[in-house]
């Protein structure tokens, strides 16, 4: 049966979790979302528009990737909803683009039958043709496209052009509805699928790759060896962000240093202006630019792990530690893209069945280590740490760091085991979770990847946190001091009498007005403390300690404990809004916000008092 | 026996897949996800203790399964 197809097409893209949708979306809209290897990457719809020619473009739709249209978690609903027509604000799509994993066409037809019984007009894309091709998977195209009574074409989302059949395909506006048979039934349609394979799917040679697979699951899904294996891969990872760093960083300062020079020359020193480049701007985010190298380093391996398939292996290795503390091996997944950033990490529990597990992971989400805090911990740690190696091989720097992302991890699972131990309802969980073929990382995608944190990083600098400094310098420089007050001019203005007086609240664990001056922007973004304290400190000293990095100047104004109090705080406090309004959102609860600040400050504040009291207690 | 009872590296056909209780959503998954009468399953990795969770491929994709999803799964072993 045939259509004639009206203007202003809607196309949406619809398959089995991680059979390359979103590969395919970018390619066509030429949009940049993040794809990755496991299942569960897109959890929202999106939309691009693609420009077949001048005249003639088609409104793309991406969507979460689904095993059925029976949903089980909140990202499969929105694909049910939108095909179903029952999206809110959402009209029905006019063509279905299934998207199938060639190599893995006994999953994926399945649903792929389940959709033509939608009775919609529907393109079959046949991606990852390449990967079959080399698996010597062959496919008869033809004979499925006669069956299906259905456009078949192959794609390859990873390459350059590897979507023109589907273009050409669209762009013939001849959309056609599938040949309906009745087989309802969920029997009859496996039935159906194993004929389809033996009818127009062949193999020949031997089944390679898969055995490799075989040969790297032997050893990294090993209860002995994998863990062993993960906690290396973990260990290298933050080893790393210190020790690959440093050179960059040190360019990076020297750079800082030189622009300051050249833009503040013309300008005499002592006046508001040149205290506002040099005092506000220089000193608050040239201290923050300087952790670029490390965010970027941490990125890296986490794209690698992404992009290798290896990440939900590692979250069947901590399924049963996960599943004692209340959680599910499924939110490692969003646990580990919250050490980037909380904000996608609580977006991507979507992707979690149950919603007790989903609630949970949400508010422990919080207290995996941000990408964001790398600038707080990599301050004080080069401050207070002593550079040295610890049994001739590790660097006690990074073995400090990674103490610290372990203690936000205890804290998480600690978290987990409380709430479900306060939990009445103790019903079954699933896990349920596919493990994807390996992959070697494709070195664009990853270089990609790392050009977006690094813009994203930046945009941060010039956006929020350049803003929130000059806010600050202005809060530090007025009103000005009269020249018969004794004290720096900082005392007499908005912000130092400030700092001074909730000092008090913060005195029992060690912090001083300045740390408190710095941590009231800082609860918009936790990089603004780092800022904060450099424009703090630059305002309140003379002019050789401006010349100082931040890092010197507090090694020699704080005492250990205050450091570690600090750092300790770091762990636990909510200091980011934005990661608020993401709970908020995705719970749809005020009250769930509010009660992971009060969690979250209250552990901050436990945390910090312990630290500092014992610290001293053991120093003195 | 049921697929939990498979040695590591054991192969087996499915005989069915059992509701747990009414209208299982967990089972209803499982069914759509492969294990049908007659589908072949083979064992890739159990855990520590207990062998939960279990790694099982059916078909050509892998799968990781907690103890409670496996018992759910009916099989033969292939002779």
């Amino acid at each position: 049966m045939s259509l004639a197809v009206p203007a202003n097409h809607r196309i949406a893209l619809v398959g089995n979790p991680n059979c390359g949708k979103t590969a395919l979306f970018n390619l066509l809209t030429g949009s940049k979302q993040k794809v990755a290897n496991y299942a569960g990457v897109t959890v929202e719809r999106k939309e691009g528009l693609c420009r077949v020619n001048d005249e003639f473009s088609l409104q793309i739709l991406d969507l979460p990737g689904a095993y059925s249209l029976t949903a089980t978690s909140p990202d499969e609903a929105v694909t049910r909803d939108v095909l179903g027509g029952k999206y809110h604000g959402e009209a029905q799509p006019e063509l279905i683009v299934c998207v199938m994993d060639a190599t893995n066409l006994g999953l994926h037809l399945r649903f792929a039958l389940e959709l033509t019984a939608l009775g919609q007009p529907m393109i079959i894309a046949l991606n990852m043709m390449d990967s079959a091709r080399r698996q010597g998977i062959n496919i008869d195209t033809d004979g499925l496209a006669d069956e299906l009574g259905i456009p078949v074409v192959e794609t390859v989302a990873v390459q350059r052009n590897g979507a023109k059949p589907l273009l050409d395909q669209l762009s013939k506006q001849h959309w056609r509805i599938p040949t309906q048979i009745e087989d309802r039934d969920l029997d009859a349609r496996h039935e159906r699928v194993k004929g389809m394979l033996e009818n127009y799917v062949s193999r020949c040679g031997e089944e390679r790759n898969s055995s490799i697979d075989d040969h790297l699951d032997a050893l990294l899904l090993n209860p002995v060896s994998g863990l062993f294996i993960l906690a290396a891969i973990l260990f290298f990872m933050f080893q790393a962000v210190f020790s690959w760093a440093a050179p960059l960083m040190d360019g990076i300062t020297s750079g800082i240093e030189q622009i300051g020079t050249f833009v503040t020359a013309p300008i005499t020193p002592g006046s508001a202006l040149y205290s506002l480049i040099n005092e506000g701007i220089i000193a608050g985010l040239g201290n923050v630019l300087v952790f670029l190298p490390q965010i970027l380093i941490l990125f890296l391996f986490i794209l690698l792990l992404e992009e290798s398939g290896y990440l939900p292996r590692a979250a069947y290795l901590l399924d049963k530690i996960m599943f004692n503390a209340g959680l599910t091996g499924r939110a490692f997944i969003p646990l580990l893209s919250s050490f980037a950033c909380a904000i996608p990490g609580i977006m991507a529990t979507r992707s979690i069945q149950d919603p007790r597990d989903r609630m949970t992971t949400i508010l422990v989400a919080p207290l995996m280590t941000c990408s964001a805090r790398l600038p707080v911990y990599t301050l004080l740690i080069a401050a207070f740490i002593p550079r040295q190696q610890v049994a001739g091989l590790f660097n006690l720097q990074g073995l400090v760091l990674f103490a610290l992302y372990f203690a936000g991890i205890l804290s998480a699972l600690l978290v987990a085991y409380i709430m479900k131990w306060l939990r009445r309802d103790k019903s079954e969980h699933a896990l349920l979770m596919e493990l994807p073929a390996y992959r070697i990382p494709n070195p664009r995608d990853v270089a990609m990847g790392l050009m977006q944190r690094a813009k994203i990083f930046l945009r941060r600098v010039g956006g929020i946190i350049f803003a929130l400094t000059v806010l600050l310098w202005a809060f530090c420089t007025f009103p000005s001091a009269p020249s018969d007050y004794v004290g720096t001019a900082i005392d007499y203005s908005i912000a130092g009498r400030l700092g001074q007086m909730i000092s008090v609240v913060f005195e029992p664990i060690g912090f001083n007005w300045q740390i408190c001056i710095a941590l009231i922007p800082g609860l918009a973004a936790r990089e603004v403390a780092v800022s904060a304290l450099g424009t703090v400190y630059a305002m309140s000293g003379s002019d050789d300690m401006i010349s100082q990095k931040l890092g010197e100047l507090i090694a020699q104004q704080w005492s250990l404990p205050t450091a570690l109090s600090l750092l300790a705080w770091f762990v636990f406090a909510p200091q980011c809004i934005s990661t608020l309004a993401v709970i908020r959102r995705e719970t749809n609860s005020w009250r769930v916000m509010g009660f992971a600040v009060f969690y979250l400050f209250a552990l901050a504040y436990i945390a910090s008092f312990l630290v500092f009291q014992l610290s001293t207690a053991l120093l003195n | 026996m049921n697929l939990s009872q498979l040695p590591k590296g054991g192969q087996a056909t499915v005989l069915s897949v059992i509701d747990d209780c009414a209208h299982d959503a967990i089972a209803h998954r499982l069914r759509e996800l492969g294990f049908v009468v007659g589908a072949s399953v083979k064992i890739l990795a159990k855990g520590f203790l207990g062998g939960n969770p279990l790694v099982v491929r059916v078909g050509n994709t892998r799968f990781a399964l907690r103890k409670k999803e496996a018992q759910r799964i009916q099989v033969v072993t292939s002779l």
